[in-house]
């Protein structure tokens, strides 16, 4: 059963409110990029740095962290916190990886030394991190990772290749797991802090995503060595401590795709259901297009429903049935309404950002096209599917 | 500074102790008295429901008792004799009594005094507090076209004396043979009124409808010279549309979630059985060909069971606009249980193709709630026009 506010609470959101109000920052004469993790040029993520430091300072970044590791040690203020920046559509906080994935696992498994190193720069932003799990061999079935590392006295030399790391071209830091052992595929995984900025044997590569733009990368680790002292867990234990990252990725991914909180994509796309023609009437008079529509304006108020239902146990039949379901929901939501924006856009949807005419600036076949992105990362759709049948609905293991 | 998004009433749907206490108490009552093995015997029967087209039972002894747990006053305001219960409680119940496929006049009952309690007359008033006292309505308000337009009644009604004479045919009332009176929706010169027309009037005729659905009953209504005293007339002309249409959220709301609870009966169903059934040495929920299909059946009722709530609350706390919300309850309930009832039947197999298999009597119940007051498509219409403005050609 939801708790109401404490006194305090409820003054944080008044306080959040209207620091908000009085803080915004001015729209940037450049574009932003869809999702934190695919910033692609050094204005964008200085930006958007500077935005997360200002935050972090007014206490908006790293509420329910404990003081010693450079948060400000008010519980249950996160989500207040979260609610109020969705609410006043802010830009987003940059360091989504550490701040959903890496300071949680450090929380979790960290020594007292590594959490009072590393939190505080999650927090505030100043140490941007990124995420090496991915491999050409390993991706959805993430455990037959093939990195290997290999003790060297206080160190750990490690070599291989990983894919598709977002915001690696501006991280200091990389959460990583790798082989430690090939005898057994899961209990031979060991978890690391890697250095990546200014790092011998460390090669940061972009890639080009199907649009044309960059936006991550890959890395490339050759005789790495990383000091025995940046091991997050026990050697052999990285399974279970990328176990942790991963229950929070779903949680990132979720936010970086927009979904409950953030601004409805429907939004959107109304107006541009407005704005186009469709054989010789407006898109909006077209009984075709309201259906699709108004499927999707359904979908999408739906799903800000199930955040507010999940809040109410005895509304929920299994715990984990709504959680679970939100990024696959968001992802394809977003997939859904790019589609059908570039499809109402007729032949001019297929004009590229780069030629004038093109409506609202070629955004929507673009973003169909991004879309995938949130499709395939932090779990396709169709292990989301798996994940969605076997823990909650109780059907036998597909492996 | 106002934070009206989330005040305890709207951020919980509304959904208390009370409310809670309501749906456990009539999921133990409908598991104890109207389990598989009692609607089977109920309405089941091939040889009586099928060869011999017998009407499907239903248990008066357990509607009887369901008046007793006061279910059928839950809608009826507390100044009538009623409950007065939130409509996210109303939900909640129905709920269970779809998850059970119950066949009763609560439904019809629950409807009727939804409209009734928009009437604010009287003679309305009168109608609550016999409804709080048992006697159950049912809406005959539909025209041959099977449509949901709420003005396209086919029954005139005309002032005579102080009696008031009913001419036409009412469409699809639902659970016609188990109420004891109809509110007829009925063309005047000023307008649409609403009476109230009891079982047994001199000129009424009630004809059954021959329909799939087992779980309840349908039939239409012949009214030919019926006269009823004036104050039958529970909504005077004029009025009659708006009452229809200010009741609408709530009547959605009640068919959405008795296409919640009959759906999620069919996915725990379902599911059940992909985890024993064996093919290929796997239990069948093993492949990722009826695993999928599921998990997306799941997503589309748990969306539906979201709009519900919020239907709900809002037809308690913000009356005014709840047009919108339960228009969509009512789409993703009605496409949900579409999506549903197709993978029960499909997923199950050959023994889900017979009248053996329990999923044909949910499958039905579901396909005729989908339809009933507009399915998806016709939701969806409406709600483009309140959001987008009028179609084209």
């Amino acid at each position: 059963m939801e708790q109401a506010l404490s006194p305090e609470q409820i003054e944080f959101q008044h306080y959040a409110r209207r620091w908000l109000a009085e803080n915004m920052p001015k729209a940037p004469d450049f574009e932003l990029p869809s999702s934190p993790i695919e910033v692609a040029t050094l204005e964008q993520k200085d930006y958007l740095q500077s935005w997360q430091r200002r935050c972090y300072e007014a206490r908006l970044v790293g509420c329910s962290y404990p003081t010693a590791y450079g948060g400000w040690g008010m519980p249950g203020c996160q989500s207040i916190a979260n609610r109020e920046l969705a609410r006043a559509r802010a830009p987003f906080l940059l360091n989504l990886i550490a701040l959903n994935m890496a300071a949680p696992t450090i929380l979790k498994h960290g020594s007292e030394e590594q959490k009072r190193r590393f939190l505080p720069g999650c927090l505030s932003g100043d140490e941007i991190w990124c995420q090496g799990f991915s491999e050409p061999g390993a991706g959805s079935d993430l455990a037959s990772a093939q990195t290997s590392c290999e003790r060297q006295g206080d160190d750990w030399v490690v070599n291989g290749h990983k894919l598709w790391t977002s915001l690696g071209h501006y991280a200091s830091w990389m959460i990583l797991i790798a082989r430690s052992s090939r005898d057994d595929k899961y209990r031979g995984l060991t978890y690391f802090i890697c250095p990546v900025a200014n790092t011998p044997g460390v090669t940061v590569r972009p890639l080009i995503k199907m649009t044309g733009a960059r936006g991550f990368n890959e890395i490339l680790l050759e005789d790495v060595r990383i000091p025995d002292t940046l091991r997050l867990g026990a050697v052999g234990e990285g399974w279970t401590v990328a176990m942790t990252t991963l229950t929070h990725e779903r949680g990132a991914a979720e936010g970086a795709g927009g979904g409950s909180g953030t601004t409805d994509p429907t939004e959107r796309l109304i107006a541009h259901v407005r704005r186009m023609q469709r054989d010789g009437m407006s898109a909006a008079e077209d009984p075709v297009t309201r259906d699709q529509l108004m499927k999707l304006v359904i979908r999408s108020r739906g799903m800000q429903l199930n955040a507010r239902r999940a809040r109410v146990a005895e509304l929920c039949d299994h715990p984990l049935r709504l959680p679970l379901q939100s990024k696959l929901l968001t992802s394809e939501l977003l997939q859904d309404v790019a589609r059908l924006g570039a499809e109402l856009s007729g032949g001019l949807g297929q004009l590229a950002p780069l030629d004038g005419s093109a409506p609202d600036g070629g955004y929507w076949s673009r973003e169909y096209m991004n879309s995938f992105g949130f499709t395939i990362a932090a779990g396709t759709s169709e292990i989301q599917r798996n994940i969605l049948g076997e823990r909650v609905l109780g059907l036998e293991k597909s492996k | 500074m106002p934070f009206e998004e989330s005040g305890p009433d709207t951020e919980r749907f509304g959904y208390g102790a009370e409310e809670a206490l309501l749906r456990q108490q009539a999921r133990k009552f409908l598991d104890e008295h109207a389990g598989l093995a009692t609607l089977r015997r109920l309405v089941g029967d091939h040889e009586a429901v099928y060869e011999r087209g017998e009407l499907p039972a239903y248990d008066a002894e357990a509607w009887r008792k369901c008046v007793e747990l006061g279910w059928p006053l839950l809608a009826v305001p507390e100044s009538c004799g009623g409950l007065g219960a939130r409509m996210v409680a109303v939900a909640a119940l129905v709920e269970e009594v779809g998850r059970h496929a119950f066949p009763s006049p609560l439904i019809a009952t629950l409807m009727s005094s939804l409209v009734l309690r928009q009437a604010h007359s009287p003679e309305a008033n009168r109608w609550l507090g016999r409804i709080a006292e048992g006697t159950t309505l049912a809406l005959a308000i539909g025209d041959r076209s099977g449509g949901w337009d709420l003005d396209a009644s086919e029954v005139r009604a005309a002032r005579r004396g102080a009696e008031v004479v009913l001419d036409g045919t009412a469409y699809a009332v639902q659970d016609a043979f188990k109420v004891d009176g109809f509110l007829v929706a009925a063309h005047t010169d000023e307008g649409l009124c609403l009476v109230v027309v009891e079982r047994g009037a001199r000129g009424l005729e009630v004809v059954r409808d021959h329909i799939f659905d087992l779980t309840r009953d349908q039939g239409h209504l012949t009214l030919s010279g019926v006269r009823v005293a004036k104050d039958a007339v529970v909504v005077a002309p004029r009025s009659g549309l708006h009452v229809l249409e200010r009741a609408w959220p709530g009547v959605l709301t009640v068919v959405s979630a008795d296409l919640v609870g009959a759906s999620e009966w069919q996915l725990q169903t379902t599911v059940e059985y992909a985890k024993v059934r064996k093919q290929f040495d796997r239990t069948i929920g093993f492949f990722q060909a009826v695993k999928h299909p599921l998990v997306d059946a799941m997503i589309e009722i748990d969306l539906a069971r979201s709009h519900l709530y919020d239907a709900a609350c809002c037809i308690d706390v913000d009356p005014a606009h709840a047009e919108q919300p339960a228009r969509m309850a009512k789409a993703a309930a009605s496409d949900a249980a579409r999506v549903m009832s197709k993978h029960s039947v499909q997923l199950h197999g050959g023994i889900g193709f017979t009248w053996e298999c329990d999923v044909h009597l949910f499958f039905k119940r579901n396909q005729h709630n989908a339809a009933l007051y507009g399915d998806g498509v016709h939701q969806r219409r409406k709600l483009a026009a309140a959001i987008l403005g009028p179609a084209g050609n």
